[in-house]
């Protein structure tokens, strides 16, 4: 019993981590930068989801922890990073409007997702059930990231922190999702950052540039 | 062993008796078939045409032959369920004597089209044969069923079928940019009326979902729930009448059309929105407002002088058929909402008079103005012309044509002893008894509306004699027009049929009544008296007014062969052909003729606030001068421009939310996102 509560909070003290560096992805500039936080809200999600499986005792949690591992940790951002360095985007930074007031947002954001997660939580029966409010958060944050940030690059990290945020919604409401539809995620998200990654190449050489502000001449009129 | 022979046999002629509505489901589905048969060979005109179109007309006699049989014995209700369409949702289907009425007129007026048609459509002409035989007897199909229907679902399936089926019989010359525009405008109007009898329909289920027309009839309604639905029916079923201002696409639809398809249109399609508006008005609302009888009889008056009118100012022959249709339309509502305002104030009797009178418009309709149209058609292939200004003198290149389509005239002009003449003199009577109602409003205003009947009927008058004098009379206006050539042997059988119902029906109109007679009795519960002897019809009483056209007809011949026989035989009897008084102008050429634009000059004139004009006057110097003049219907720039500019500015306004920029578009979505979060908690 003494255990099980240690493991709970050391669970919210990892969901906490994963807030914050959602909070500091919001603010990053560099787009290196972006890379290795999402690699290590990956790790602390790796962490959380083993300690989950631990005190559950559900074999199949482990191996979704090792794909997150695999995935989330190792593979993604090592993929992100040699695709910077192919298109030279290392060392991009972007401007970025009002920071202050896009962190005033995100805590408005926060703000609402605990407060919709307190019925559904008080319904669970999970022991990382208090996590589900920072789960959805880290959702809405991500999103937030996408809309104020102008380089393709950046909009695909945001994108696989959304991600980030529902497994550990997924996680923390009913235990993970089947390993099935895991496995389906998983797929998907490789398969979309390789598609992306196409694409970014594809858009450099129509533009010169990164900047999906030159997609808006795309528009019908 | 006999003994069950004979109870065999008994019960045979039983079922034949007793399950018409079984046997005409069975030539609706031979139609379907011949649709379908086309594609056995199908780019043989030869095959579709002059097989398939004259099975199609034997089906149509059979189904005017069992509805007759049945509106003649048993007019008991028969219905049958097809487990056909959705689970749960089977298709009813109930022969009534409203349905076989308008089946009587539906297989009547087909079978004269059908049988014109086989002989119409030649190869090389748009569409290809059997897809034009398929949408042909969908169309024929597709009506028949909206009569029968007795479920919304089955009659919107119907509707929208025969609203297809006829937008690519209208578009089968699709290559013609103004041809797909008049279709696309069609296509418009129809949808737009079968969104409103949709909703109509969901009015009438009344909150118990069930969406059989039995259990709308047992639903009741209030007040302003029973009239929301009744002018949600006038404005879908009047789209599809043709009743102003929903009217335009019907003088641009019909001209488009092959001829038998206008004639289809125009004469039987029109009808099956009359059928809806007296199904959902008499039968399916059990209580009617004398209100609705008001707005019905304005409607109608007005659309029968604005056709009118129009129609005297065409120089189109078929867009002037299309607007004498509205006006035809027009008087035939005139009639359903007279008999809404008597049967409210309780005078059955004559509420059942206004409603014969409509009936018999619309079955006379169906008649004259099928067989007009058709001769449109023919004259439209001798000569490849249908304006009116370059038509003339073909009374003598088509003999035929011409003396049918002068029946045709005849009758829609209203002159005795043709079918035109007894709808419209039974029209007139009603009107005479509206004093009688106990509305002293009305009555000062209601006199009116029959000073303005007369008045289109002498209009429509005019207007059928400059039809008829600028195509078949005076001198060629073209040279090539002396190459016309009469129309084949199957046209003339479907010309003859329909102009032989013509006189039958004005000569021996008790033949109507008596089918009119069990509708009136069903829904109004009283029926027009047809005191009636095999001489003469008395609606009311013998005393009040009576009409007998077969010793009208037998008068008029008589004074035709004495004139002759004095002319030809007493008197010179030579024919001479010459120039008349030329005023000592020697050069006489047959452009001298009055024109049709002649024709229309003082209607212009005198009604000259109802049109948009714009006027090319030549000047003096000019060395070839022309003449031309436009004339637009004012409703178009009035009601239909400004909700075509409504639509527009609404489309750009939901295309501003297109910006363009990724991360809008992602607002877009995080803001669903929190709004339907918000929505959860």
């Amino acid at each position: 019993m003494h255990t099980s509560q240690l493991i709970a909070e050391v669970l919210r003290v990892l969901a906490a981590g994963l807030l914050l560096i959602s909070f500091a992805m919001l603010s990053g500039r560099r787009t290196q930068q972006l890379i290795t936080l999402f690699a290590w809200q990956g790790g602390l999600l790796f962490v959380s989801t083993c300690l989950v499986a631990y005190s559950s005792g559900l074999t199949e949690m482990y191996y979704s922890a090792a794909l997150t591992l695999l995935l989330k940790v190792i593979a993604l951002p090592w993929i992100l990073n040699r695709l910077i360095k192919r298109l030279g985007a290392q060392w991009d930074s972007e401007q970025l409007v009002n920071v202050p007031t896009t962190m005033l947002v995100g805590l408005v954001l926060v703000i609402f997702a605990f407060g919709l997660a307190q019925p559904i939580s008080s319904m669970a029966t999970t022991i990382t059930r208090h996590t589900l409010g920072i789960a959805l958060a880290v959702i809405l944050l991500a999103f937030l990231m996408m809309i104020t940030r102008r380089k393709a690059v950046t909009q695909v990290i945001g994108f696989l922190a959304m991600e980030n945020g529902l497994f550990l919604a997924a996680t923390s409401a009913t235990y993970g999702m089947p390993m099935v539809i895991e496995l389906g995620i998983a797929l998907d998200l490789l398969v979309g950052v390789f598609i992306l990654g196409i694409f970014f190449f594809q858009i450099r050489e129509q533009f010169d540039s990164l900047d999906l502000h030159n997609l808006e001449s795309l528009k019908e009129d | 062993m006999l003994l069950s022979a004979n109870h065999w046999i008994s019960g045979l002629a039983e079922t034949l008796a007793v399950n018409d509505l079984h046997f005409i489901l069975l030539l609706v589905a031979a139609w379907m078939m011949l649709g379908f048969a086309g594609f056995l060979r199908p780019h043989s005109v030869r095959f579709v045409a002059r097989m398939l179109f004259p099975a199609g007309a034997l089906l149509c006699l059979g189904v005017a032959l069992l509805a007759g049989l049945f509106l003649a014995s048993g007019q008991v209700p028969q219905l049958v369920i097809l487990p056909l369409g959705l689970p749960d949702l089977p298709f009813h289907i109930r022969l009534d004597v409203l349905s076989g009425f308008f089946l009587l007129l539906l297989g009547v007026a087909g079978a004269g089209i059908s049988t014109f048609a086989a002989g119409y459509f030649r190869s090389g002409e748009g569409t290809a044969p059997a897809l034009l035989g398929l949408e042909y007897h969908f169309f024929l199909a597709s009506m028949a069923m909206v009569i029968l229907a007795d479920d919304a679902y089955l009659f919107m399936v119907a509707w929208e079928t025969m609203a297809l089926s006829s937008y690519f019989l209208v578009t089968s010359h699709h290559r013609i940019p103004e041809i797909r525009r008049a279709g696309f405008l069609y296509l418009i109007m129809a949808h737009v009326g079968a969104v409103c009898i949709l909703l109509c329909f969901g009015v009438l289920q009344g909150g118990s979902w069930q969406f059989t027309f039995d259990a709308m009839r047992s639903a009741h309604f209030a007040p302003f729930w029973a009239t929301t639905a009744f002018l949600l029916a006038l404005l879908g079923f009047g789209a599809k009448a043709g009743l102003v201002p929903m009217h335009v696409w019907l003088p641009e639809a019909h001209p488009a059309a092959p001829s038998p398809v206008s004639a289809m249109m125009s004469g039987l399609m029109l009808k099956t929105a009359i059928y809806g508006m007296l199904r959902v008005s008499f039968d399916l609302l059990s209580i009617r407002f004398w209100q609705w009888g008001v707005l019905l009889l304005v409607l109608g008056l007005f659309s029968a002088l604005f056709g009118a009118v129009f129609a005297a100012v065409q120089t189109d022959m078929k867009r002037l058929l299309a607007y004498s249709s509205i006006e035809n339309v027009g008087l035939i509502f005139t009639g359903i909402g007279l008999a809404i305002l008597f049967e409210t104030s309780n005078m059955h009797l004559f509420a059942a008079l206004a409603l014969t009178a409509a009936l018999v418009h619309s079955f006379n309709h169906a008649l004259f103005k099928s067989l007009l149209f058709l001769t449109t058609g023919s004259v439209l292939h001798a000569t490849k012309q249908r304006s009116l200004g370059k038509l003339g003198g073909l009374i003598r290149h088509m003999p035929w044509v011409a003396s049918l389509a002068l029946i045709g005239t005849l009758s829609i002009a209203g002159l005795p002893p043709l079918n035109g003449f007894v709808s419209e003199w039974l029209l007139l009577q009603s009107f005479l008894f509206t004093p009688q109602l106990p509305h002293a409003f009305l009555n000062m205003l209601i006199p009116l509306g029959a000073a303005a009947l007369a008045l289109t009927v002498a209009l429509s008058a005019y207007v059928m004699v400059k039809f008829y004098g600028v195509i078949f009379l005076g001198q060629p206006r073209e040279p090539s027009l002396v190459n016309a050539h009469d129309a084949n042997w199957l046209e003339r059988l479907g010309l003859i049929w329909l102009a032989a119902g013509c006189i039958l029906i004005g000569a021996l109109p008790q033949l109507v009544l008596r089918a009119v007679a069990p509708v009136t009795g069903k829904l109004l519960g009283d029926t027009v008296r047809s005191s009636s002897t095999f001489w003469s019809i008395a609606p009311i009483a013998q005393q009040q007014a009576s009409y007998s056209g077969l010793i009208l007809l037998a008068g008029i011949l008589s004074v035709v062969a004495v004139t002759f026989v004095c002319v030809r035989v007493l008197a010179h009897g030579r024919i001479r052909r010459t120039n008349t008084w030329d005023c000592g102008y020697p050069w006489q050429t047959s452009r001298m003729q009055d024109t049709a634009e002649g024709f229309g000059q003082p209607i212009r004139h005198m009604f000259g606030t109802f049109f948009r004009m714009e006027r090319n006057l030549p000047s003096a110097s000019d060395t070839t001068p022309r003449y031309r003049i436009y004339i637009e219907d004012r409703l178009w720039r009035a009601v239909y421009l400004p909700i075509a500019r409504g639509v527009q500015m609404l489309a750009d306004g939901i295309g501003f939310l297109q910006g363009g920029r990724l991360s809008i578009y992602l607002l877009y979505s995080f803001l669903t996102l929190l709004g339907l979060l918000v929505f959860v908690l």
